[in-house]
């Protein structure tokens, strides 16, 4: 799988970041290193939303912390609005900052603790003096109602008197203040709760559109990231092993790895038994400091052969908007591997997905009054309209 | 912001958690549904836990301080008081045990005790908070520096720092003070010297924990400069923690200005200094022992509220930590 | 409370439950557990009654504050001891765990019940090697010697999936993922043999795929070893393909509780249903709006009258304002539910179609859609 290669970034268009050849290191003791981020390309054009993803320690963080040259990369390019974020000086990349912004993972540790949610949502605008307090006030209440948080209510008070979803609304806020056009969104939503984690994914895409950003959103939940991305970058141990676009991805998933990664996210439906021992992935992620030759995944890769740890997969194009880096790459057609793999994705779940898109079409399209309400009837019928055998015993996967 | 009884936010008012305002909401919304409820279930057990020390720094805490304030007053006010000249010889007849006219009595010159003890204090307090503050102002600048940028500049720090740890203390102190003569001021630059070196790698040490949290990343990511991180972000957060291990650190000076002045390398008799007091009284402690009893009881009484209190701090805010 | 009044109430709610001849392994009555704070009293767990049989799993589901994680913890009796009050009964095997003494209760705790906490790390002791930790709690419980101890854990770590337990049996907590981790954990929560083994957020802190790993080996353990398990997480995914029977928690109360199947395809409770249609879904086409659930969990110091869920309900109607809903019996056998108005009932559609032509009181996706939009 994993590979390099640049084949899946786009030429003609004008991207907004264009990353290639991204080496992250870190020094691991006497004469080691951690290979953080091995060879990554990518780009994003405006307006876009990129999904990087994988387990932890695959390097997502590490690239999104690259871009924003903290730390800065070992080697490769970062190109932003034309303009190589690793060539600059100090204070050349201190004026380009504001520009791209970036939301992390714990709201809590994102948020001085010492100071007021108020006064940390006006710091960007101090910092680059923009503003009397007056008209600053005015733009933070803005900034406070876009996330939805009421200004005179949380002013005065501190970060540990919110909880994690508010916390992240405020981080939303901050990020948004100086009106960047690229949002970095490191795991965004992983600490928060299901039902907080849907007002915030909500959110991000409001914002997306009402500011006009373009995203790299960064998350190991696959279900998670197809939700908000145009399209979609899989990492594995410092490498890409896929890029295609969000639907395409999840539709015919050509890297065994994203294949596995579809099989692990847990299905809302009983019927749907979970993926099991055998279908899941396996193994552990061999260390960083001495990844595996050829093919990173190769160690984990029920398709692996001799050729894949001898000869590291380049990424190419399966069509025109599919690149894959694996020597043996999933087809639909080609039966065993993919097919019992595949199943319990296309075959199970379709019902319920059908019923799904169904009432979310509804809600999203018609007005909101009958809207809600055709959705209700719909999903409804759809979650009773998938087969159903009472009588199964909750482990027939096994 | 660090009330005892942190309030918990009677209701942010309004949409909280979601994008539609309450009233939008079915049938109004009523007033008690936007309390601050994560932190009232799952979170509770460990937040219950903490309860009591957050309530408050205790019962012991504000003795403490009472001890010190008490103390700190009777050094500043000591020349308007109505006391005795602290140098005058022979106020009392010599080595009288504590009586209506001399309180603590008199020691074997027949000079006031009270007098001297009060007087006495001035000079540990002096260099004990001095020579902290000093230290805390040099020693931590540095280790903001070299804990937040780290690399070349933390490397000769810490080097330097553990060069200078590793001098025995008392040693190095005597060495400085008997080179230079001993005199209040030396005396309080010894101490200064030696305290830069755990300061710098104390406050160090809790810059490099803070740097690495999300806010820190976040402020160098809006564009604001070095300086503005570290004293915005970083400084709020390390200060807290710094000052009350500040208070135990004040402990060990006094501790260290009394050696000195027991050795005779500190203030010159007849000046008194509890050091010197005692290595008076120590010829005739089998005879008058109160002449020690008085400024060793003082000196362990100060040192034992600053590092009571200090201690009480640095669980109180590392509770706050936790709680965050 | 006395027995009396709590067997009232127990059988006031009337849940069917299926027995065993031996009656179940845990009875759970009118549980209640109250924190003293500065703002008052906290009511985390406000009679919780359910049971649960040898071999069988439950799900226990809400958000955070709903108090699920509080209620596993005063099950187990892992309470602070200032400012807590429990009422009601925790049957365990016919032993009522709330009259046990402390040293009593160690002796169940590890043995019969065990626990398994959401974060790896904090769980192991860091300067104690792996095996220690595991026939530590062999030798004190099963009183076998130091041999034979090291024999029972390396196996244990064997069954658990981690690989060359012999070489992870001396090392340290820090040398291994998260994954392992909570594999370890488990392995020293098996160590017993225990009868019921309660899992609080054991995935989590983990990645997607590891966390499909760790609920295949509990599942794999469960059935293997006859345990009854309590899986309490905040995802209703999670829970979907792996228990019997799920319970639904909200403020402190359990708001619905079926047999897994007839949940998800018959839910009654409103938030049931705002709870499943929050989760993002891989079948979704991208940028689908998902269906967040407006407000936040209520207030448990101050709880409203009615149903306390009203307040970010899409079907509440001027009733759930003022009666609170009783645990009321469904149509499949051992579903129970608290709501008026029923989702996929005539009444439940009335009340919703009403709330909408009254514009109002807006369903949760649509009343965030407006305000986004």
């Amino acid at each position: 799988m994993a590979g390099s290669g640049t084949a899946h970034l786009r030429d003609g268009a004008d991207p907004l970041l264009r990353v290639e050849h991204l080496v992250v290191e870190f020094p691991a003791g006497v004469g080691r290193k951690v290979h953080a981020v091995s060879d990554v390309s990518f780009d994003v054009v405006e307006g876009e939303t990129l999904g990087l993803v994988g387990e932890s320690g695959c390097g997502k963080s590490t690239t999104g912390r690259a871009v924003v040259q903290i730390p800065r990369p070992t080697s490769g390019s970062v190109v932003f609005d034309g303009r190589d974020l690793t060539k600059l000086h100090h204070e050349e990349l201190r004026r380009i900052r504001p520009q791209i912004q970036m939301i992390f993972q714990d709201p809590i540790s994102s948020l001085n603790p010492r100071r007021r949610v108020t006064d940390i949502v006006a710091e960007p605008l101090v910092v680059w003096g923009r503003g009397k307090s007056a008209e600053r006030e005015v733009k933070v209440r803005e900034a406070f109602e876009a996330v939805g948080l009421d200004y005179d209510s949380a002013s005065g008070r501190r970060p540990h008197q919110f909880s994690g979803g508010q916390c992240q609304r405020i981080s939303i806020a901050r990020a948004l203040m100086l009106d960047p056009k690229l949002l970095i969104c490191d795991e965004p939503v992983s600490a928060l709760d299901v039902s907080v984690q849907a007002q915030i994914l909500n959110l991000l895409e409001d914002m997306k559109e009402r500011y006009g950003l373009t995203m790299v959103f960064i998350a190991h939940d696959l279900a998670v990231v197809k939700n908000v991305s145009d399209r979609i970058a899989v990492m594995y141990l410092g490498k890409i092993c896929e890029v295609a676009s969000a639907d395409d991805l999840y539709r015919s998933p050509r890297h065994p790895y994203t294949n596995a990664l579809l099989q692990s996210i847990p299905v809302p439906d009983p019927e749907v038994p979970p993926a099991g021992e055998n279908l899941a992935l396996s193994g552990e992620l061999p260390s960083p400091i001495d990844p595996p030759s050829g093919c990173r995944f190769r160690t984990r890769c029920p398709r692996a052969q001799a050729r894949c740890a001898e000869e590291e997969p380049i990424i190419r194009e399966i069509d025109p908007t599919h690149f894959v880096a694996c020597h043996f790459p999933v087809m639909e057609e080609a039966g065993e591997g993919a097919g019992s793999a595949g199943g319990r994705l296309f075959g199970a779940q379709a019902g319920s997905s059908a019923a799904d898109e169904g009432s979310a079409g509804a809600a999203s399209d018609g007005p909101a009054s009958e809207g809600a309400a055709s959705a209700e009837a719909a999903s409804a019928e759809g979650d009773s309209g998938v087969a159903v055998d009472p009588a199964a015993p909750p482990y027939s996967a096994a | 912001m660090h009330d005892p009884a942190p309030e918990r936010p009677a209701g942010i008012a309004g949409p909280s958690d979601a994008l539609a305002p309450s009233a939008t909401m079915v049938g109004g919304g009523s007033p008690s549904v936007e309390l601050e409820p994560e932190l009232l279930g799952s979170e509770l057990a460990p937040d219950a836990e903490f309860e009591t020390a957050r309530r408050g720094l205790g019962f012991g805490f504000w003795l403490s301080v009472g001890w010190l304030t008490v103390i700190v007053l009777l050094a500043v006010l000591a020349d308007i008081l109505p006391l005795e000249d602290p140098n005058a010889t022979f106020v009392g007849a010599p080595g009288l045990g504590p009586g209506l006219h001399h309180l603590l009595g008199t020691d074997e010159l027949g000079r006031d005790l009270l007098s001297r003890v009060i007087f006495g204090s001035r000079v540990s307090l002096i260099v004990g908070f001095t020579s902290i503050a000093v230290g805390m102002l040099i020693g931590g600048s540095i280790g903001l520096a070299a804990g937040y940028f780290r690399g070349k500049i933390d490397a000769i720090v810490t080097g330097l720092a553990n060069i200078l740890l590793a001098f025995p203390a008392l040693v190095l102190a005597l060495a400085i003070v008997t080179f230079m003569g001993p005199s209040l001021f030396h005396v309080t630059l010894a101490i200064s010297i030696l305290a830069i070196g755990p300061l710098t790698l104390l406050v160090r040490g809790s810059t490099i924990v803070f740097s690495q949290r999300e806010f820190v990343v976040a402020a160098r990511l809006l564009g604001a400069k070095s300086w503005r991180v570290v004293y915005r972000e970083i400084l709020a957060n390390v200060l807290p923690g710094a000052m009350s291990l500040g208070l135990i650190a004040v402990a060990v000076a006094i501790v260290a200005e009394g050696a000195l002045s027991f050795l005779g390398v500190s203030v010159r008799t007849p000046t008194a200094s509890w050091g010197n007091m005692i290595a008076e009284g120590r010829i005739v402690m089998v005879q008058h022992p109160l002449i020690t009893l008085w400024p060793a009881a003082l000196m362990f009484l100060t040192v034992l509220a600053l590092n009571f209190a200090g201690d009480r701090l640095r669980a109180y805010f590392d509770v706050r930590e936790g709680a965050l | 409370m006395s027995y009396r009044s709590a067997r009232r109430r127990a059988s006031a709610h009337q849940y069917p439950v299926y027995r065993e001849p031996t009656g179940p392994l845990l009875e759970v009555i009118d549980l209640e557990t109250h924190f003293r704070t500065e703002r008052g009293i906290v009511r985390a767990v406000d009679g919780v009654s359910f049971s649960l049989d040898r071999g069988r799993t439950l799900g226990i589901v809400g958000e955070s504050g709903s108090g699920k994680t509080i209620l596993s913890r005063s099950i187990m009796g892992l309470l602070p001891r200032r400012n807590v009050t429990r009422h009601g009964q925790v049957i365990f095997q016919d032993r009522d765990l709330t009259a046990l003494s402390e040293a009593e209760l160690r002796e169940v705790r590890g043995a019969e019940i065990s626990m398994i906490f959401q974060d790896p790390m904090t769980s192991l002791n860091p300067v104690v090697r792996i095996g220690r930790q595991i026939t530590e709690s062999l030798r004190h419980h099963l009183g076998v010697d130091k041999e034979e101890a090291k024999d029972t854990a390396v196996g244990l770590l064997r069954s658990v999936g981690i690989p060359k337990p012999e070489r992870r049996f001396d090392e340290y907590p820090h040398q291994l993922s998260g994954g392992m981790r909570q594999r370890v954990i488990i392995a020293i929560a098996l160590a017993c043999g225990p009868k019921l083994l309660l899992a609080d957020e054991p995935t989590t802190a983990l990645d997607v795929t590891v966390q499909a790993q760790i609920l295949d080996l509990l599942a794999t353990q469960q059935r293997d070893r006859y345990m009854a398990m309590i899986l309490v997480t905040h995802d209703l995914g999670v829970v979907a393909g792996r228990t019997d029977e799920i319970a639904v928690m909200y403020a402190g109360k359990i708001v619905e509780k079926a047999p897994t199947t007839v949940l998800f395809k018959d839910m009654k409770m409103p938030y049931t249903e705002a709870l499943v249609q929050s989760i993002p879904r891989v079948t979704n086409s991208s940028h689908t709006r998902l269906r967040a659930i407006p407000g936040r969990p209520p207030d448990l110091v101050n709880p409203i009258p009615g149903c306390r869920f009203a307040p970010r309900c899409p079907y509440a109607q001027e009733r759930c304002w003022v009666d609170e809903p009783p645990l009321m019996e469904g149509v499949n056998p051992g579903h129970t539910y608290a709501c008026w108005f029923p989702v996929g009932t005539t009444e439940g559609r009335a009340a919703l179609e009403r709330n909408q032509q009254q514009g109002k009181p807006a369903p949760p996706a649509a009343a965030l859609e407006r305000k986004g939009a």
